[in-house]
């Protein structure tokens, strides 16, 4: 692809950018106790921020995402950013209408402060010295970045899966910053099925002979664990429905099964492929902090067992879209969130969306996702002005 | 925004009588609230702070094209998360004949609203009588227009069904106001109800409904 075929309706070639704070000794305290910094966090953004400053939309990723949430960043890029459907010109999240922000994690391996990058007491990576962090420590983070930015108020702050955690906990933690939350294929707290999947994916990459107690920066990287991580997760995102019609039990190139263990069915290969492509974009160590700051997310933990009282001091206004075939953030989860909104007399709308691609709807190309958030926004940046 | 036309939803059952009873500013949950029209009159005109709760994926859509609040959901399903008195107004319209648990949805009702607007086709009508009399098969008209088979229509009702349930549950009427369509307009009537309207239509005073109960689903 070159800049001449950038599609009318893209956001066209963004930069990533790095903002960094938290300098010692103002590091950045972490729910463990534990203080960091300084901390950089990268992040894009789209659109222009209007006079009044009332524009301004957070966008937050999920898992294995990046700050890249739209466009390309260079000419050569094959595909665009993880929510380019859904970010840009005449879009969803309109950027001739919004300032959008796509911000990454702590954590994170992608630009951000994470155990990829260089302990500044060491001189060397941080690896499993890293210490643990949680989705608030990533929404504290996100905090400095979004007031650096010049901006008191968000109209919206969104995601799904892991985004929409922390979407929930923005609207918990800054409740005078958010206008409106949009959520996506959420929950307040991750099922112990789900749990699960995520510690089998962490023994994956432990138990690499590469993985070397996390200090592989220099030698060989754990890839074999990593993309084994990756094809339990893959497994995850996808419905039985879904893989059943795109795979079904047929094989790659023959008509007979060749009797060993090549990877013959189409399901193998696929899961194999997104392993591969996996290990080249991604850091081991990452993999295991951010799947961990999932595990530990439980708002009703947070406070005393009450989804309830989680909720009870926030202002902002919700849409809270499932998904039907999701079953590792199951519509019930999100039912939940909106039940215990509802107790406590919030605004708030919710959609479940019939859909057969699982988890992953939330990434595709879904005109009913993207109409109801196009209104909702809509509604709310009236509200705003 | 579109403005609707006043014919548009004086011509729905039920609006024109429910919004001429509920003050402005209300603060209304409307069960099985469709696409949301009703609501968006509230709001428009009564300035009314609007929730609703609709089964369809369509339905929510088209609320949310209104700016309207609404829950995909199951009525008979829940609503036991609303706390008690959090509506001044919540409103059956043409939705009590369709629930599964219509004990259970009114009893929830009665908790969470102030006051209840409950409107629903009257099978006490004596064209509903005539038809069962003469054709022996299930009455089919503008009121109830589906086949037995296919109807959502799994509580049918008369006027009097529900005046002797309210009595039995202790919920106290405050207004009844029944009414036939006529060209597309509500026309009150007075005399005979239950044998001459097509719709029963109810306002339930919930602050003299005191003894509340826990509702069981």
């Amino acid at each position: 692809m070159n800049s001449l075929n950038i599609p009318a309706d893209s956001v066209g070639l963004v930069e990533t950018r790095t903002f960094t704070f938290a300098h010692p000794p103002r590091e950045l305290r972490l729910v463990s106790g534990k203080t960091l910094g300084p901390v950089t966090l990268s992040y894009e953004t789209y659109g222009e921020l209007n006079a009044d400053c009332s524009n301004a939309i957070l966008v937050l990723h999920a898992l294995s995402g990046s700050a890249h949430a739209a466009g390309f960043n260079s000419p050569e890029d094959q595909y665009p950013g993880w929510w380019d459907y859904y970010i840009g010109p005449g879009k969803a999240f309109d950027t001739n209408k919004y300032f959008v922000i796509s911000s990454n994690v702590v954590g994170g391996c992608t630009g951000s402060t994470g155990p990829a990058s260089i302990n500044p007491e060491t001189g060397r990576e941080y690896g499993l010295e890293f210490p643990i962090v949680t989705i608030q420590d990533m929404v504290n983070a996100q905090w400095h970045l979004v007031r650096h930015l010049g901006i008191r108020r968000l109209l919206a702050v969104t995601g799904g899966s892991m985004g929409g955690m922390q979407a929930l906990q923005w609207a918990i933690s800054y409740p005078e910053m958010v206008q409106s939350v949009i959520a996506l294929a959420s929950s307040s707290s991750l099922s112990a099925q789900g749990i699960a999947f995520n510690e089998v994916a962490r023994q994956a990459i432990f138990r690499d002979p590469h993985f070397n107690g996390g200090n592989y920066y220099h030698g060989q990287k754990p890839d074999d664990g990593l993309s084994l991580a990756r094809m339990i997760g893959h497994i995850t995102y996808l419905s039985d429905k879904l893989m059943h019609e795109r795979f079904g039990r047929r094989l790659k190139n023959q008509e007979l099964p060749a009797f060993n263990f090549s990877s013959e069915f189409m399901v193998e290969t696929y899961l194999h492929h997104q392993g591969i492509k996996f290990v080249n974009r991604f850091d081991a160590n990452s993999y295991l902090y951010i799947t961990k700051a999932i595990d530990y997310f439980d708002l009703k933990a947070d406070y005393n067992g009450s989804l309830v009282s989680a909720f009870e001091n926030v202002v902002s206004d919700f849409l809270i879209i499932s998904f039907t075939s999701d079953w590792l953030y199951p519509s019930e989860q999100s039912v939940e969130i909106v039940k215990a909104l509802r107790t406590n007399g919030k605004n708030v709308v919710y959609t479940e969306i019939e859909s057969d691609f699982g988890h992953d709807t939330f990434l595709l190309d879904d005109e009913r996702t993207q109409r109801n958030i196009h209104n909702f926004l809509r509604s709310e940046f009236e509200k705003a002005r | 925004m579109k403005k609707h036309d006043e014919n548009e939803f004086g011509s729905r059952v039920g609006y024109r009588q429910i919004i001429d009873e509920i003050p402005r500013g209300s603060r209304v949950l409307d069960l099985g609230c469709g696409d949301g029209m009703l609501l968006d009159v509230l709001k428009r005109l009564k300035n009314a702070e609007t929730f609703g709760v609709e089964i369809s994926q369509e339905g929510v859509s088209q609320c949310l094209e209104k700016g309207l609040y609404c829950f995909q959901g199951d009525i008979d399903s829940g609503l036991a998360d609303y706390r008690a008195d959090s509506f001044d107004y919540v409103i059956l319209n043409q939705t009590l004949q369709d629930t599964k648990k219509p004990e259970y949805v009114l009893c929830e009702t009665m908790r969470i609203g102030k006051r209840a607007i409950v409107s629903f086709p009257n099978f006490g009508h004596v064209g509903i009588r005539v038809k069962l009399l003469t054709g022996g098969t299930m009455p089919r008209n503008r009121l109830f227009p589906y086949m037995w088979y296919e109807t959502p229509n799994i509580h049918l009702l008369t006027i009097r069904d529900f005046q002797e349930f309210c009595i039995m549950y202790g919920y106290p009427i405050g207004k009844e106001s029944h009414f036939s369509m006529q060209r597309g307009r509500p026309v009150p009537v007075r005399a005979f109800p239950n044998f001459r309207a097509e719709y029963g239509f109810f306002v339930l005073d919930g602050d003299r409904y005191k003894e509340r109960r826990e509702c069981n689903a």
